[in-house]
C-alpha cells in the first residue's frame, strides 16, 4: 500500500540525512521526500511517499518518532480526507506536427507553458500523482525529452 | 566569568556527576587534556585502545547504573569508538561519548585525523551532535546526559572541534532541558494495564518473559514482587539475567536458542506471556511463525518501536518496566478472590516435568576439564555474588547457562551486537564502578584476544580482575556450527598457535595460572581471587566441547537438540592433522 507521510521535524544540521539513514537503514522504502521550511524558520516539513503492508508503515511512523529531531509524524491514511498535489515539468517535442496537440493536451489538463523554443515546450503541471501521470501518458506519444517531479506534497482538508 | 570550551566540558561533567572518564588523548583533545590536569575531581583511565574506552565505559554503566562517559580524539581515534558505540546501541546503555575534531574551519578539507564521526555514528547513536559554537556547548552536554539516560538509554556522541574547546563564553548551565520532538512515555496506560490485568486473571498457563529493560529500569524488586504474589514462573533474556533471582523456584532460566528446556517448552505451551523490557529478538523467538503459539501476549516496553516489531501483541503496554509492573502488582494485591497459587499448581508442575526430563547437564570427558564446570565452580567460589563479564560465543552462553545470577548489573555481556573482545574491558569498567565486588571477565581464548591489550590499562590501575579463559584453542562457538551444521569442516577456526596467556599476563604484570586438571580448578579460581592484582586464569578445556541444548537455526524453539550426535563428537586423527598442520 501506497501512504503519504508528513514529518515536521526541527530544522537542524543533519535531520535530512537522519531520516534518510533510517529508511535506507531499515530496508523502507522511499517513493519521493519532499522538504522545506515552515512558517516557523525552526521548523521544516517533510513529506514521504512510501509503501509497505500496515506492520512496516506502524514501524516507520514509530521509528520516525523516535529520531529527537522529529517533532509530528502523520501518516495521511485512506480515510482521512487530505489535499495531494505534485508539480512536474515536462519537456516535450514541438515540432511543427506536435504543436497544436502539445497545447490541446495542455489545456485539458489545465497545466501551462512555462517556455517554448523551436523543437520544445516545457509544460508545467500541478496536481495528484494520478493526474499528473495521466498527462505524462498523454504527451508520450508525441515525444517527452525530460520530465521532474518534486514529489506530492499534502495537507489536511479543513472542514 | 568567561570559560573556554575545554573548562566548560570539565564543569558540565561535574554537574552531572561524573567520577570517572575513559579516555585516550591526541592532537584536537589537547586543551581538554590539559584542563584534566589541572583538576581533582574527575578521575581518567588511559587505556590502550579507544574501543577498549567504550566498553569499559559501557560495563562501568551497567554496573553502576550511571551514565558511562568517554573522552577521544579525531579521526581513528573517533572511528575506533564505532563498535563500542554500537555495542552500547544495541544493548541500551547510556553513554557519552565525547570525541575531537579539527577545527570548525577545517571541516570538510580532508584535514589531518579528519573523519565525519557524526555521520559515521549516526545509524547507532540515540543521538549525536556537532558542536558548532561554544556558546552551545552547555546545553548539548546537558540534552546529551538526558537523552541517553531517559527512555530507552543508549549512546550519544558529542564531536567538538578543537576551536569550540578553546573559544571561551559565559558558562551557565541549563538547569533543565526541552525538547520539543523527545518526550518518552514513562507511565503505562492504566486501562491497558487493568487489561492486562484481567488476562492475568483468566490465564490458565502465564509466563513472565523478561529482558534487560527490567535491568535498566530497576525494575527487579517490582518483578520479584509480583511474580511471586501471583506464582507465575519466569524466563529470561540473556540481557534479562540476574532481573529475576536466578535460583529461585519460579525462575526457569533463559529461553531461546539455547535455554533450558522447560523455559522452552513453557513458552510454546504458555496460554499467556507477560513480555516486560524485550524485544523478541531472534535468538530468543528461533522460527517467528511458530513461537508462542498458543500464547496471548502483554508487552511492556518503553520504546514503542519493540512493541510489534517481531511478534503480534495482544495488549501493548509504552512505559517504564519499574512504573508498569508496581501498578500490575497493586492490582494483583487487591484481587482478594484469585486463588494464584492454586490457578498455576497443574501449570509448574507440568513445568517441573520439563525440566525433570531435561535437566541442564553437560559430557564430561576423563583427564579433561569441561568448560561448564569452570563456571559452575566460579559460581560456588564466589558464592554466586561476583559481578561476571563475558566474551562472546560458547563461553558467554555456558555462563548464562552455569552461573545463577542472583540479582540485576551482575551479568555484563554484549547481548544484541554480540562483540567478541568486550569482555575484558567491560570488566575493568565494572571493577572501577564497584571497587568492593569480585569481578570476573569469562572469556574465550578468541574473543580474549580482541582487547588483550586492556591488560596493561588494569595493571596500572592495579585492579583485581580474574579473566577466566575457557582456552579450547578454537573460535569454539562457530566450530561448533561447523561441527554440527557443516559436516565438521573446521574452516579458519583452530587457534592452536597459543599465545602462552600466562606468559603473557606475566609480561603485563598481571599474574598468570595455567589450569589442565579437574581437581585444580577450585583451587585456582580461590587463589586468583585472593591476588590483588589482575590475574588471567587459563583453563585448558575439553577443545570439542559444545553449548547444548540448541535450537538449530530456523526451527521452533521446543525443537531443541540435547545430545550429541554419535560418532559426531570426535575429531578424527586426520582432521586434528589437518587443521592444526
Amino acid at each position: 500500500m501506497r501512504h503519504t507521510i508528513s514529518v515536521l521535524v526541527e530544522n537542524k544540521f543533519g535531520v535530512l540525512s537522519r531520516i534518510a539513514g533510517l529508511f535506507s537503514g531499515r530496508g523502507f522504502n522511499v517513493e519521493s521526500l519532499n522538504v522545506a521550511p515552515t512558517m516557523d524558520p525552526f521548523l521544516s516539513q517533510m513529506t514521504i511517499v512510501t509503501s509497505g503492508d500496515d506492520k512496516i508503515l506502524e514501524q516507520i511512523t514509530k521509528q520516525l518518532n523516535r529520531l529527537i529531531n522529529v517533532i509530528k509524524v502523520m501518516d495521511y491514511s485512506e480515510e482521512k480526507d487530505y489535499l495531494q498535489r505534485e508539480l512536474v515539468l515536462i519537456k516535450v517535442s514541438a515540432k511543427a506536427e506536435h504543436r497544436a496537440e502539445a497545447l490541446r493536451i495542455t489545456d485539458i489538463f489545465r497545466a501551462k507553458v512555462v517556455d517554448s523554443s523551436q523543437t520544445h515546450y516545457t509544460i508545467e503541471v500541478t496536481g495528484s500523482s494520478e493526474k499528473v501521470n495521466a498527462i505524462i501518458d498523454m504527451l508520450k506519444p508525441l515525444g517527452i525529452k525530460g520530465i521532474v517531479r518534486t514529489g506530492p506534497v499534502a495537507m489536511v482538508r479543513e472542514r | 566569568m568567561k570559560l573556554s570550551g575545554a573548562e566548560i566540558f570539565v564543569e558540565c561533567l561535574k554537574k552531572e556527576g561524573v567520577d570517572t572518564i575513559f579516555g585516550y588523548p591526541g592532537g584536537v583533545v589537547l586543551n581538554i587534556y590539559d584542563v584534566l590536569h589541572k583538576q581533582r575531581d574527575i578521575k581518567h583511565i588511559l587505556v590502550k585502545h579507544e574501543q577498549g574506552a567504550v566498553h569499559a565505559a559501557d560495563g562501568y554503566a551497567r554496573a553502576s547504573g550511571k551514565p558511562g562517559v568517554v573522552l577521544v580524539t579525531s579521526g581513528p581515534g573517533a572511528t575506533n569508538t564505532v563498535t563500542g558505540i554500537a555495542t552500547a546501541y544495541m544493548d541500551s546503555i547510556p553513554l557519552v561519548v565525547f570525541t575531537g575534531q579539527v577545527p570548525m574551519s577545517m571541516i570538510g578539507n580532508d584535514a589531518f585525523q579528519e573523519a565525519d564521526i557524526v555521520g559515521i555514528t549516526r545509524p547507532c547513536t540515540k543521538h549525536n551532535y556537532l558542536v558548532s559554537d561554544v556558546s552551545k556547548l552547555a546545553s548539548i552536554i546537558k540534552e546529551a546526559f538526558h537523552i541517553a539516560t531517559t527512555g530507552r538509554k543508549g549512546p550519544v556522541l558529542i564531536d567538538l572541534p578543537k576551536d569550540v574547546s578553546v573559544n571561551k563564553t559565559e558558562f551557565k548551565y541549563p538547569a533543565k532541558v526541552d525538547l520539543k520532538g523527545y518526550k518518552p512515555t514513562f507511565e503505562g496506560n492504566p486501562q491497558q494495564i487493568k487489561r492486562a490485568m484481567e488476562y492475568m486473571k483468566k490465564a490458565e498457563r502465564p509466563l513472565f518473559f523478561t529482558g534487560g529493560g527490567v535491568i535498566l529500569s530497576d525494575a527487579s524488586a517490582e518483578l520479584t514482587a509480583l511474580a511471586r504474589k501471583t506464582h507465575i514462573p519466569v524466563t529470561s533474556s540473556l540481557m534479562g539475567l540476574g532481573g529475576y533471582p536466578g535460583d529461585d523456584p519460579l525462575f526457569l532460566g533463559m529461553l531461546g536458542m539455547h535455554g533450558t528446556c522447560s523455559a522452552n517448552m513453557s513458552v510454546q505451551n504458555a496460554d499467556l506471556i507477560i513480555a516486560a523490557g524485550v524485544r523478541f529478538d531472534d535468538r530468543v523467538t528461533g522460527k517467528i511463525a511458530a513461537f508462542a503459539p498458543k500464547a496471548k501476549i502483554i508487552h511492556i516496553d518503553i520504546d514503542p518501536t519493540s512493541i510489534k516489531k517481531n511478534v503480534r501483541v495482544d495488549v501493548p503496554i509504552v512505559g517504564d518496566c519499574k512504573h508498569v509492573l508496581q501498578e500490575m502488582k497493586k492490582l494483583a494485591a487487591a484481587e482478594r478472590g484469585v486463588q494464584w497459587k492454586k490457578k498455576h499448581e497443574s501449570w509448574l508442575a507440568q513445568i517441573e516435568k520439563w525440566a525433570q526430563e531435561h535437566p541442564m547437564k553437560y559430557r564430561e570427558r576423563k583427564g579433561k576439564i569441561a568448560p561448564q564446570y569452570v563456571v559452575e565452580q566460579i559460581y560456588e567460589v564466589t558464592h554466586g555474588d561476583a559481578i561476571v563479564t563475558t566474551e562472546v560465543g560458547q563461553n558467554q552462553m555456558w555462563t548464562a547457562q552455569f552461573y545463577k545470577f542472583k540479582s540485576p548489573r551482575q551479568l555484563i555481556t554484549s547481548g544484541g551486537l554480540g562483540t567478541m573482545g568486550y569482555g575484558f574491558p567491560a570488566a575493568i569498567g565494572a571493577q572501577i564502578a564497584c571497587p568492593d565486588r569480585v569481578v570476573f571477565d569469562i572469556a574465550g581464548d578468541g574473543s580474549i584476544q580482541m582487547n588483550i591489550q586492556e591488560l596493561a590499562t588494569a595493571v596500572q590501575h592495579r585492579l583485581p580482575v580474574n579473566i577466566a579463559i575457557l582456552n579450547n584453542e578454537f573460535l569454539g562457538m562457530v566450530r561448533q556450527w561447523q561441527q554440527i551444521f557443516y559436516d565438521c569442516r573446521y574452516s579458519f577456526t583452530c587457534l592452536s598457535s597459543g599465545p602462552d596467556f600466562v606468559k603473557l599476563a606475566e609480561a603485563y604484570g598481571a599474574a598468570g595460572i595455567r589450569v589442565t586438571k579437574k581437581e585444580d580448578v577450585a583451587d585456582a579460581i580461590r587463589e586468583a581471587i585472593s591476588i590483588k592484582n589482575t590475574v588471567v586464569l587459563d583453563f585448558v578445556i575439553d577443545r570439542e566441547a559444545n553449548v547444548l541444548p540448541m535450537v538449530p537455526p530456523g526451527a521452533a524453539i521446543d525443537e531443541m537438540i540435547f545430545e550429541e550426535k554419535k560418532g559426531k563428537e570426535k575429531l578424527t586423527p586426520e582432521q586434528a592433522e589437518k587443521i592444526t598442520g
